[in-house]
């Protein structure tokens, strides 16, 4: 611990011997550090929207279906237990936020245009925490219970639909003997999202009018269950998965959405990329840094080592050296990112490019996520990458020998 | 007590085509407490020789032994910590840590040494005082002139007390009164604490403080006589 006082004082000195050299170089770590984790915090903020907000449409973090139900998910494919078997099961199962719903393809009609929609058949009460629909902000007002006999579609399908709160429009699906069931809804509530495409895709009714209408008594096609933290879910699932037998399958929601799933796998896969593609660029000043600086100073260091220094005191010196210049580049990085980010965390308008966004499930606000493994990951990296980037002119200075470096013009 | 022993020094050096011999064949003893001038023209091999006594150069063949140890067969570590006890080291220029003040030069040997900090400072101010530099602790070596600078290399190789101070050339950047005190310094710490000095130097009048003057003329000894210091 001594000697590691004493190289680093002599570290820290000579790192401001060349105050100019030394201040690019830190400009250059803390702008690349900087660039690391603002742009990971925009990309983790944009993917945990998608996320998010796939999750608020899928929903729940944990699914129960018909084994057959994700592969073909028609009315016939419903869950074996009745609505009453699965309060039962879950009712004092201690879970805080669960619902069970009906959920089938149908075709909306209106008196000028025919769309294709999912239609869910729900208790609104026992979906308005986890709900992506804000009961609140609905035109109009949003279903009062499962027996409401009205239906809330999105403004965006009204739109296509050439529709309006007020204005009746006909469902049509089929029921578990292949014969058509329909009805006409009168619409009550249009609701807004932050995707046009999810406006356009679901239709909302009470889920006692949907078993009625699709002739199914009291069953259902899906159980939804919401937990703490959708990145995890195991404790939710294993809960679940305790209170039902293989009659039915229990489903993570990245098994539900698998596109979803890999999006998260991929982000931290892209944090790292990103994180050492960035380092890359750096580690040519940062090794160039070190030759130079360690080239210029030859005969101090033979100096040092005919004083009695070991080389391996030498190497330390270099190393430590580094260290110092990336931690400082870095400390100067990360609140710099922060300062940047902060401010930007009630969102960032891309309306401007929403469209393109829409195409790959990215809503019109970008909420930059700071998240704080990302920035311990970034300086771990750097930290990791610079130290094996100064291995090579530190080992070089350790190497020289005392009289050639003494005398070395 | 033999300080120095050398035993048959051959060192050959390759210039361009041409093999230099830097030592040849070369034997001298240094009883300890002796101040020893090595003196020759330029390539006589003075500066070879003091690099082999300080093991900062290896010799082709022949042995070398520091008191009772012989430092030729030892491993770059050994002959480090052989240096870091033993030998203080007076260079005739680049002898200073530029990012270090005069202080902090005197008491970078103790540092690595592993002394105390109070031990450390209160050594160096005493020695800084001891060679003139008294008031100029915080100076950094660009702040002093030469000899100034010479002053703090000397008192860096002599704060912790070595068995033996290799100089070479130490008043070659000095003036005439500089290196007079300088000098007079080597003498007061030989003569008072018993320390073996061995200068390399071309200086007539460094080599009119020297107790024993050594001859060398192409890697060879051709003169060693005792006199009466000046």
């Amino acid at each position: 611990m001594h000697m590691f006082f004493v190289l680093s004082r002599l570290a820290w000195r000579y790192l401001w011997r060349n105050h100019r050299r030394t201040i690019v170089m830190l400009s250059a770590i803390a702008v690349g550090t900087w660039a690391m984790i603002f742009m990971t915090a925009l990309t983790r903020g944009m993917v945990d929207q998608m996320i998010a907000d796939g999750i608020s449409v899928i929903p729940g973090h944990v699914q129960i279906h018909n084994p057959d139900y994700l592969d073909d998910p028609s009315v016939n494919n419903r869950i074996a237990y009745t609505d009453t078997e699965l309060t039962a099961r879950f009712g004092n199962a201690g879970f805080s936020s669960w619902a069970s719903r009906v959920r089938v393809p149908a075709v909306v009609t209106s008196e000028r245009e025919s769309r294709g929609v999912t239609l869910l058949g729900i208790d609104p009460e026992a979906e308005r925490s986890f709900s992506f629909v804000d009961y609140a902000a609905v035109d109009g007002r949003f279903l009062e219970g499962p027996d409401d006999k009205g239906v809330v579609i999105g403004a965006k399908l009204a739109d296509t639909l050439e529709t309006r709160v007020g204005k009746r429009i006909v469902i049509m699906s089929q029921d578990p003997d292949n014969e058509i069931a329909d009805r006409g809804f009168r619409v009550v509530g249009l609701f807004h999202a932050e995707m046009e495409a999810t406006e356009e895709s679901y239709a909302f009714i009470g889920k006692h009018t949907a078993q009625d209408m699709l002739r199914i008594g009291d069953t259902v096609s899906e159980v939804v269950f919401v937990g703490d933290d959708y990145r995890d879910v195991e404790p939710v699932f294993d809960k679940v998965a305790a209170q039902v037998d293989d009659s039915v399958l229990v489903s993570r929601w990245t098994e539900v959405d698998t596109y979803l799933g890999t999006m998260m796998g991929m982000m931290d896969g892209f944090m790292l990329i990103w994180v050492i593609v960035i380092f890359l660029a750096l580690s040519f000043g940062l090794v160039n840094t070190l030759v130079m600086a360690v080239f210029e100073r030859i005969r101090e260091i033979g100096l040092m080592l005919a004083l009695g220094m070991k080389p391996a005191m030498i190497l330390g010196q270099i190393i430590i050296e580094s260290m110092m210049l990336l931690a400082v580049g870095l400390l100067i990085g990360d609140l710099l990112a922060w300062a940047t980010i902060k401010p930007l965390e009630g969102g960032i308008d891309i309306s401007v490019v929403a469209k393109g966004m829409e195409m790959f499930g990215a809503s019109s606000m970008l909420y930059p996520n700071l998240d704080i493994g990302d920035v311990i990951l970034a300086n771990v990296v750097v930290l990791v990458l610079g130290f094996l980037a100064s291995l090579s002119p530190a080992w070089r200075a350790s190497r020289y020998e005392p009289v050639e470096a003494i005398t070395k013009v | 007590m033999t300080a120095v022993r050398c035993i048959d020094l051959c060192k050959t050096y390759r210039q361009g085509d041409q093999d230099i011999k830097a030592l040849d064949h070369l034997s001298v003893d240094v009883e300890k407490g002796e101040f020893v001038c090595l003196m020759s023209p330029s390539g006589g091999g003075k500066t070879t020789l003091l690099n082999a006594i300080g093991g900062l150069d290896i010799p082709d063949s022949g042995e070398i032994w520091i008191a009772d140890e012989r430092i030729d067969r030892m491993s770059k570590g050994q002959l480090a910590d052989l240096r870091l006890a033993n030998i203080g080291f007076v260079f005739q220029a680049y002898n200073l840590i530029p990012v270090l003040t005069a202080q902090e030069n005197v008491e970078f040997v103790m540092q690595v040494q592993g002394v105390a900090a109070a031990e450390r400072r209160a050594k160096s101010l005493a020695i800084l005082e001891e060679v003139g530099l008294k008031g100029l602790e915080t100076r950094r070596p660009a702040e002093m002139s030469g000899g100034q600078q010479q002053r703090v290399a000397v008192a860096r190789a002599i704060v912790s007390r070595p068995e033996l101070v290799l100089a070479d050339e130490p008043t070659a950047n000095l003036d005439s009164k500089t290196s007079a005190e300088l000098m007079e310094l080597f003498t007061e710490l030989n003569e008072h604490h018993n320390t073996t000095f061995i200068i390399a130097t071309h200086d007539q009048h460094v080599q009119s403080y020297a107790k024993r003057l050594v001859r060398m003329l192409d890697g060879r000894i051709v003169g060693d006589v005792e006199q009466h210091a000046a």
